[in-house]
């Protein structure tokens, strides 16, 4: 398996205070792979750096063997690796369409997402077009959020806490476009809490305890004891 | 009659009041800004206008014409090279570094030009009227409304109807989840002050044709800016022409009941706003 995106001892700083400690981790192109783990283990502040929002060294990530550690956020989705944020992040002031457009602006090459193809995976959209992103639905923001990344035709989508603070139903038409995304080839990483979902969804999975992995490999291959004793770390 | 004319002159020197605002206001939208040297710039534009004028020969609009582009290269490059340095999460940095430039502006401008006074010269236009409502209206103050509002519209236009825009918005609503989406924040923030000095250029156009001006007159212009930037709402387009407006009108009315009163009755209504209206009229969301 070659990896398309991988961490070298991936360490996370905030000023003195580590939040990632010496994380191994890689995926492979059309692979999908969950990051699970509890409030606080350092699964966002991972994909924080993978993104570019948080510095890391420049041999700490590779994007198909080249260093692409350290580099801003704006480089880095245009080098093929966009973030869906957690809480969603919309802009509030401006509507679902220039939500979906400004994606856009961070385009690496053409893998068949444009503002159309976006709106027929998510209808909804199309027709909530010119209202207010913040007048939308959580399930629905979460749709904006997620086609906002996708227009910028990324290789690999990195997902922060999809499911968090949505509905049952909501949750499963995210995770139902997920599938979606995944069959048409894209690399997806999923950062989250909600187990049930992660597993349904991902190839392999790494679970994060106190900023470390503390298990890792196939999702199906563990039990459900094992995997919370590495959630939980007892 | 004699109350609508000065309604009338109040509003069309609320034009300019709105020119001195635009650029003011959509700093601070984008870049929560709020850039103490913008009296001063407009001082400055005028001096090089005037400088223009003198030096080449050129007529005044010729001059104005000419100098935009490098007023968008200016306003580019200070934010560019300077500003973009102060920015970050103490608000307190830029504030010094732009009231620094204040006073730099000021004192180059009395080595440069003195402090006599000076004004700008668009001939027989000047004295030129028409008649509007059964009142006798100046030309210049007309255009200068005009141009306002064809200012505004073109700065919303840029906002609302361009892919420039959507950035512009988008910075000034998150400038860390706009770079998720490929955009430096600091090379919005240098275009939009670009934007500012080609506004603050035009209205030091109108400033120097309306009035005289001399190196210490920035801080009056920044404050008249800043009231109409508040009364229409903070980082409002639209707004700041209402603002201009109600301060130009609450002016000529002071100065009708009593000459000396004219820029008491100003700072009067702003002082009502931010007691009754802190957010101003057209408060961003």
């Amino acid at each position: 398996m070659t990896a398309l995106l991988e961490t070298r001892g991936l360490e996370v700083f905030y000023g003195d205070f580590q939040a990632v400690f010496g994380v191994d981790f890689e995926v492979a192109e059309g692979e999908t792979v969950a990051i699970i783990g509890a409030n606080g283990a350092g699964k966002s502040s991972f994909l924080k750096a993978l993104a570019g929002l948080v510095k890391s060294r420049p041999d700490g990530i590779l994007l198909d063997g080249r260093p692409v550690g350290g580099k801003p956020a704006y480089e880095i989705v245009k080098s093929g690796v966009a973030l869906v944020p957690e809480g969603r992040r919309l802009f509030p002031s401006m509507s679902v369409a220039d939500n979906l457009r400004m994606g856009e602006n961070g385009r690496s090459g053409d893998r068949g997402w444009t503002y159309e193809t976006v709106c027929d995976l998510f209808p909804i959209l199309r027709e909530r077009a010119d209202q207010l992103a913040p007048t939308l639905s959580g399930g629905q923001q979460q749709m904006v959020a997620i086609g906002r990344a996708l227009i910028s035709n990324p290789r690999v989508l990195l997902c922060d806490e999809i499911s968090l603070g949505l509905s049952p139903a909501a949750v499963k038409d995210v995770y139902a476009a997920i599938t979606e995304i995944k069959k048409r080839g894209t690399t997806i990483v999923i950062v989250e809490q909600d187990l049930n979902a992660a597993l349904g969804a991902a190839d392999r999975i790494y679970c994060f305890l106190e900023g470390k992995v503390s298990l890792t490999g196939r999702a199906d291959e563990f039990d459900r004891s094992q995997i919370l004793a590495a959630y939980f770390g007892s | 009659m004699d109350y609508l004319n000065t309604i009338v002159q109040g509003v069309l020197l609320g034009g300019l009041y709105a020119l001195y605002a635009a650029g003011l206001s959509l700093i601070f939208g984008v870049m929560r800004l709020i850039n103490l040297a913008h009296g001063d710039l407009i001082v400055l534009a005028a001096f090089v206008l005037l400088a223009m004028v003198s030096a080449l020969g050129l007529p005044l609009p010729v001059a104005l014409l000419i100098l935009l582009p490098f007023a968008f290269a200016l306003g580019w490059g200070l934010q560019r090279f300077l500003l973009n340095r102060t920015l970050g999460d103490d608000i307190l940095l830029p504030l010094l570094v732009t009231f620094g430039l204040q006073i730099l502006i000021q004192n180059g401008l009395l080595v440069a030009f003195s402090a006599d006074s000076r004004k700008l010269s668009l001939g027989a236009l000047e004295t030129q009227s028409v008649n509007l409502l059964g009142l006798s209206v100046g030309l210049v103050p007309l255009i200068t409304f005009a141009v306002a509002v064809v200012v505004l519209g073109a700065l919303s236009y840029i906002f609302y109807g361009t892919g420039l825009g959507r950035r512009l918005r988008a910075t000034s609503d998150s400038t860390e989840v706009v770079q998720l989406m490929g955009v430096n924040p600091r090379v919005i923030f240098a275009i939009a002050m670009g934007i500012s000095f080609v506004v603050l250029t035009i209205a030091a156009f109108f400033m120097g044709v309306r009035s005289n001006f001399d190196p210490s007159v920035g801080p009056a212009r920044l404050l008249y800016a800043f009231e109409a930037v508040v009364i229409g709402g903070l980082g409002s387009l639209w707004g700041t022409l209402a603002g201009g407006i109600i301060l130009g009108v609450a002016q000529a009315i002071g100065a009708r009941i009593n000459p000396e009163w004219q820029i008491l009755a100003g700072h009067l209504v702003f002082l009502v706003f931010i007691i009754v209206r802190p957010r101003g009229l057209f408060p961003k969301q």
